[in-house]
């Protein structure tokens, strides 16, 4: 390997040969580069759509209620069930070592809204302050509903970027102003976003106590909302969100008096199902490339053998010569191994290369949905450069073993 | 320097077996000039080849240069022919992507001497073959006869004990054959041992002693008034 003599002897032939290099050349350098790319885009769909789920808190689980659909210990059915503060106040207390973030939601739909002299009819919520994380709100000016506006039953409201432009027309200070909802003033303390647009921005939040106040709801509740400590792996979290939907529904229908079969008097809905169905699908997409990208390398692979094979077949007369001025076997196999592995690895690397800056280049800029960053990792990629130096060799080695054993005048006599 | 003692060799051809030398008894001192003589056929060409270890004997025994030449393994078999042969064949067999020079060099190669010293030698054999402006030429831009004589300087250039020649003026015209005899001649006349395979009568004139093969025996083996080439050239 280190032998001058042996470096010289090849480079010579590699510059005497220039299109049997070149085509060897092109071919694992393209093998390589149409790898790279394709499992950089892989990731970046990977990326893409991960990045589409990170909008809302990914493990929320919803509940809210119809009428019965089935007789019960003699209640008919097509009664309505109402969840009250009480259920509420029993999850929360049971499963407080379990529950990241809960909410209890009370709201009026199109409730007329008045600033001023402009007017409009947004949903109006009453929830607890945990109920912005709950929907991943960001706060763009003033603060958040608190516990002790909860407490203290007040009158004030959070409205949305969409509305502060709506209905306040852009007012410049809007913290403090007053709002007439249900033409009952109500204090702004802030102003929210949220990630998922503005067809999430038709909401004014107000506190619990005062929304079933204004409104006249009593203790009763639209829906509750939950997020559960994340566990330590994905599907561990699933499992036990499954079980925490399950073992709430079985309490809802016990404490209203619902048939435990039941299906449409208590829903619920558990997002952490949906991540599952996406995570699934990116591992599907992920597998596809994978599949695509070990394809792309057979054929490359078989591409460096037949090109081995040929050379190996065009040279056996040079090697008869050769071994008849005197080389030994090993040096004829250890003069084409040598000459494949070189330019296979200069090729492969040469690609490696290209691809990857290629990829570092427009991965960042690239805008399209879904495809987000396509980047590949280094080692993978490494490790296929690797592999296809290693299968030319192979391919390479088992003509050249053979035409090193044929004998000198055999070699001579091939055409 | 050659020697060898009731040499029998056949081929195997599917089940029938081609029996080419029926024991052959031959020897060659230093510093001769042999042409071995024969219709195709005859077992001239395997001859060679057993001598020139491109082929193996069944039976018999050969001693080169005082070393018995047996049991060969390949490594051994190509450590023997760099060191004591040199080939000329008909077809010259030079290495096409490689210059004249570069070719000359190349049992050179295989004795592990230095690039510089290579080329050095390499120059001095063209020299010697009247070629050595025609150096960095590829053997395409050749003419036969001129090829021939680069694959003699190729032969030369490792220093062997015995050129071995394989019908060398096959592939040539009259006139270019008796200037690449005139060559082999004087080689010889350097002192140099040589073996010529023809089928040509005047080209084996042109030798110290012909060896006439037929049927894979030696029916007449004589020494002859050397003919010089080059009153022909």
């Amino acid at each position: 390997m280190f032998d001058i003599e042996r470096w010289q002897e090849i480079f010579d032939t590699i510059r005497k040969n220039k299109l049997r290099t070149v085509l060897t050349g092109i071919s694992v350098a393209s093998g390589i580069f149409i790898l790279v790319i394709l499992l950089g885009f892989g990731q970046g769909m990977q990326n893409g759509i991960a990045q589409e789920f990170e909008e809302d808190a990914s493990n929320r689980i919803g509940v809210w209620t119809q009428v019965t659909t089935k007789e019960f210990k003699g209640l008919n059915p097509g009664r309505p069930i109402r969840l009250r503060n009480e259920n509420y106040d029993y999850i929360e207390d049971k499963y407080a070592d379990e529950l990241e973030y809960k909410s209890p939601n009370f709201r009026v739909f199109n409730a007329s809204i008045n600033y001023k002299k402009e007017s409009g009819a947004y949903s109006v919520q009453g929830i607890s302050p945990e109920y912005q994380q709950i929907e991943n709100e960001f706060i763009t000016k003033g603060r958040f509903l608190n516990y002790k506006d909860h407490q203290s039953v007040s009158k004030v409201a959070v409205i949305s970027n969409k509305i502060h432009r709506e209905l306040l027309l852009n007012e410049e200070d809007p913290i403090g102003r007053e709002l007439k909802i249900a033409d009952l003033s109500f204090k702004i303390i802030g102003v929210y976003g949220d990630k998922g647009g503005e067809r999430e921005e038709d909401r004014i939040y107000i506190p619990l106590s005062t929304g079933q106040r204004v409104f006249n709801g009593g203790d009763s509740l639209n829906m509750m909302f939950f997020t559960l400590k994340p566990a330590a792996t994905f599907e561990k979290t699933l499992a036990e969100s499954i079980k925490f939907t399950d073992e709430i529904k079985t309490y809802l229908k016990q404490s209203h008096t619902v048939a435990p079969d039941d299906m449409s008097a208590i829903n619920t809905f558990n997002t952490l199902e949906n991540v599952q169905r996406f995570m699934n699908l990116i591992g599907g997409i992920k597998f596809f490339f994978w599949f695509v990208g070990v394809c792309t390398i057979i054929a490359g692979i078989v591409g460096v053998s037949n090109i081995m094979l040929i050379i190996v077949k065009e040279r056996t007369r040079e090697i008869g010569i050769r071994k008849a001025l005197g080389a030994k076997p090993w040096s004829i196999v250890g003069m084409i191994l040598h000459e494949a592995i070189f330019v296979t690895a200069v090729s492969g690397f040469a690609g490696l290369i290209f691809s990857m800056g290629l990829l570092e280049l427009i991965g960042p800029n690239v805008e399209v949905d879904y495809v987000v960053n396509p980047s590949i990792d280094f080692n993978i990629a490494i490790t296929t450069v690797l592999l296809l130096i290693f299968a030319g060799t192979l391919a390479g080695f088992f003509p050249a073993w053979r035409a090193a054993k044929i004998k000198p005048i055999v070699a001579l006599k091939e055409e | 320097m050659i020697e060898i003692k009731n040499l029998h060799k056949s081929y195997k051809m599917g089940k029938n077996s081609l029996h080419v030398l029926k024991g052959i008894d031959f020897s060659v001192e230093e510093g001769e000039l042999v042409a071995i003589m024969g219709s195709s056929g005859s077992g001239k060409s395997t001859l060679l080849n057993i001598l020139g270890m491109l082929d193996e004997l069944d039976e018999g025994t050969y001693t080169l240069d005082g070393v018995p030449i047996k049991n060969l393994n390949e490594t051994k078999a190509a450590n023997y022919r760099n060191k004591f042969l040199g080939f000329i064949f008909q077809s010259f067999n030079l290495i096409n992507y490689k210059s004249a020079a570069e070719n000359v060099a190349l049992p050179l190669y295989y004795q592990r001497v230095s690039r510089k010293e290579r080329q050095e030698k390499a120059l001095k054999y063209l020299e010697q073959v009247g070629l050595k402006q025609w150096a960095t030429h590829l053997p395409s831009e050749l003419s036969g006869g001129q090829k021939q004589r680069v694959a003699i300087a190729r032969a030369m250039a490792a220093e062997p004990k015995v050129l071995l020649a394989d019908e060398p003026t096959g592939a040539l015209d009259s006139t270019t054959s008796y200037e690449v005899m005139d060559l082999i001649q004087k080689i010889n006349d350097q002192g140099n041992t040589i073996l010529v395979v023809t089928h040509e009568e005047d080209i084996a004139h042109m030798c110290k002693r012909i060896v006439h093969l037929k049927d894979g025996v030696i029916v007449e083996d004589k020494k002859v008034e050397q003919v010089r080439a080059a009153q022909y050239v």
